[in-house]
């Protein structure tokens, strides 16, 4: 029975990773879909800002209430997957409380994952009420309708159901303990320490020993495999950021937030065109014959940077940008969430399509049009607000220029004032339509 | 105010064999915007009160092409740039001031790539600099007392981390400084940003410098302060949405400070 226990362990443990290895494969293999961009610059600086923004949660605590809590539960879910490593040795060797031996120091381990337990499930059920019942703007987008918002409260009951069987199976085993039962007791006397679930132990008064081990085993085991599903709902949702956070701080931009990168295949024809002694005739060199002309911009997803798609997988949808935009809070359609969701769904889809024909076949679809609007793109003021209000990093700036890229220097399909005030600079060297020459005249002027 | 202000160019002091110790950049809205144009002869004055060697580069300057950069057209950028840079490099400049946060950000961050490397300040840097090195004196004249709230511009704050100099020479002018809730990293824009000053905006249920405004007014200042052209112009016509022009301004820092001085 033993015996057949630790098999099943073995084989649900080796599929669960086994699956999450297959997604994280095809999520580094859509990520790599983008192009390259080299931010392998400043490392000691960038594990700092890692540190400081990811690990160390800086940004978060920004909004104080939020914050907090968000604090409370990351730190309990690093801390209490600690207990995940002796769950895995004692459901692979069939022992139980395998690392007891470490005697007063496990005491004060398990005792602080209880605490932590009660403090993550307070702050999950503080999460749930402020998502659904305060009307909180950030969580009234649009586009959070459906399934985001499923997905919000599906990671929400997940992590309360994973925290109660936790206690559930310590209360259990304490009182298994307790009553001296094979196996879970131990002639040292009481392993582990039990603050928060020793007052659950009311609940279980008078059941027969053979019950309890029973309520202990499915509780330890739908807690196990609870974290095995959940490591593998990670990719479907917007979880992704509890790993992606960190590679994301660690590859986002240390560059002044005002600083727009500037195109390459641009300054290339700029030179070439200012050069006196370019042959505007000359034959392109052999190799560059039937290359492909550079496209300017992104209209879709393999014309974005692959740090720019890494974002779109690390938003967890907390629309602190939506919250700051200027355009966003006057009314207007665009929303710098939607603008990452939009980048993932159509990433996914994309991937999708590769996982079925093993290759991207065009469906017709682009990001431009089909997931994110023009009228979106036109209503940004390139404020920063969106990229200062992002906890872990992200640059839905970056995208929004590159769309306006395309659609300006590709499709030429500026706002008609835009391209006017855009003649005007070309012409007169000014936005407006003054002359050039007249540049000094205000220093003659009363 | 009968007398012409004098402007140095750069041609006239390269014609004297010089070279000033900065370049005033005055940028376009400094130059043809009827309002932006007091600014920049308010902070001229301030250059010259503070003994400052400066020119400007007059009708050889053009657009950074910092609106045509955030609309889209990285092309039309980047040959305003390779002029100007070719320009300013010609002239040998090495220390550039302007008097606008747009200007400020594309000098100082998009041109290095670009072959144009220099000294880039914010007017409300370069004047804390004066004032630090006695060069300058901001004491509190007509303004002492006011009711200021500062309005951070997006591409001198967010941009550029640079929120306590305007602040600086605000306390030094002895006012009543109040901040608006949204202020430095979470100061709300304007709304001119990005193109935006040269296009209507899109449908919505209100206008960006609207919003702005009334976050301003919640603190009841006697002026608005401001570091940019742009947003003095949305800020302005904010103000005057809301029929408080009469008893609300909306001023550069600059122009407090040369306006103290009975400039």
């Amino acid at each position: 029975m033993q015996i057949i226990a630790q098999v099943l362990f073995l084989v649900a443990l080796v599929a669960g990773i086994g699956f999450f290895i297959r997604n994280i494969r095809r999520l580094i293999r859509n990520i790599k879909l983008g192009k390259e961009v080299d931010r392998s610059d400043n490392k000691g600086e960038r594990f700092a800002k890692m540190a400081r923004i990811a690990f160390g949660q800086s940004k978060m605590v920004r909004k104080p209430i939020s914050g907090f809590l968000h604090v409370i539960v990351y730190v309990g879910f690093v801390i209490i997957n600690i207990e995940v490593l002796e769950i895995i040795i004692d459901g692979l060797f069939g022992t139980h409380r395998v690392l007891s031996f470490m005697g007063g120091f496990y005491n004060i381990l398990i005792a602080s994952f209880e605490i932590l337990a009660l403090l993550v499930l307070i702050g999950v059920i503080v999460f749930w009420i402020r998502r659904n019942f305060l009307n909180i703007y950030r969580f009234l987008s649009r586009e959070l309708k459906g399934w985001p918002k499923n997905d919000a409260n599906y990671i929400l009951y997940f992590e309360m159901v994973l925290m109660v069987l936790f206690l559930v199976m310590n209360a259990t085993d304490y009182q298994l303990q307790l009553n001296g039962v094979p196996h879970y007791a131990s002639e040292a006397g009481i392993t582990g320490a039990f603050p928060i679930s020793q007052f659950l132990l009311p609940i279980f008064e008078g059941m027969s020993n053979a019950t309890l081990i029973i309520i202990e085993r499915a509780a330890w085991w739908l807690h196990i495999l609870g974290i095995l599903f959940f490591l593998n709902y990670l990719y479907y949702s917007k979880h992704l950021h509890i790993l992606l956070a960190f590679p994301n701080v660690y590859f986002s931009k240390l560059r002044p937030q005002g600083e727009m990168d500037s195109l390459q295949a641009v300054t290339d024809e700029v030179k070439l065109m200012m050069d006196p002694d370019a042959d505007p005739f000359a034959a392109p060199a052999g190799d560059e014959e039937d290359a492909e002309p550079e496209k300017f911009g992104a209209s879709d997803v393999f014309d974005l940077n692959q740090v720019q798609l890494l974002n779109s997988y690390t938003c967890t949808e907390c629309g602190r940008c939506t919250a700051e935009c200027p355009a966003n809070q006057t009314g207007k359609k665009l929303s710098p969430r939607k603008i990452m969701m939009d980048t993932r769904d159509r990433l996914e889809e994309v991937g999708e399509i590769i996982n079925t024909k093993g290759k991207y076949e065009d469906n017709g679809k682009q990001l431009l049009d089909d997931f994110i609007l023009r009228e979106e793109l036109w209503a940004c003021t390139s404020c920063n607000a969106c990229v200062e209000a992002c906890p872990v990093g992200i640059d839905p700036l970056s995208i929004i220029l590159d769309m306006r890229r395309y659609l300006v220097m590709e499709e030429s399909a500026a706002p008609n004032e835009l391209a006017i005030a855009m003649t005007n600079i070309e012409n007169n060297g000014a936005p407006w339509p003054y002359n050039q020459q007249d540049r000094l005249n205000w220093a003659k002027e009363n | 105010m009968a007398e012409a202000l004098k402007v140095p160019t750069m041609a006239e002091y390269m014609a004297e064999g010089k070279k000033p110790e900065v370049l005033f950049w005055v940028g376009c809205a400094g130059s043809f915007d009827d309002r932006a144009k007091k600014i920049t002869k308010a902070f001229v004055k301030l250059l010259h009160e503070a003994g400052v060697d400066f020119a400007v580069l007059g009708t050889e300057e053009s657009c950074t092409g910092d609106p045509a950069k955030r609309a889209g057209n990285e092309f039309l950028f980047q040959m305003q740039a390779a002029t100007n840079i070719e320009v300013l490099n010609g002239y040998e400049i090495e220390k550039v001031v302007t008097a606008c946060p747009h200007c400020f950000n594309t000098l100082k961050n998009e041109y290095p790539a670009l072959g144009g490397n220099y000294e880039v300040m914010h007017h409300t840097q370069f004047l804390k600099a004066l004032l630090n090195e006695g060069k300058l004196k901001v004491e509190g004249g007509k303004f002492k007392g006011k009711r200021i709230t500062f309005h951070d511009p997006c591409y001198l704050g967010r941009a550029n981390g640079e929120y306590e100099a305007p602040r600086d020479l605000l306390r030094k002018l002895e006012v009543e400084l109040v901040e608006m809730r949204k202020c430095k990293s979470n100061g709300l824009c304007c709304g001119a940003g990005g193109g935006q000053m040269f296009k209507e905006p899109e449908p919505g249920n209100k206008d960006v410098n609207i919003e702005r405004t009334e976050q301003a007014m919640e603190v009841k200042p006697e002026v608005i302060a401001a570091g940019c052209p742009f947003c003095n112009t949305m800020m302005t016509d904010g103000v005057k949405g809301k029929n408080k022009e009469d008893s609300v301004e909306v001023m550069d820092v600059a122009e407090l400070i040369a306006n103290a001085h009975d400039l």
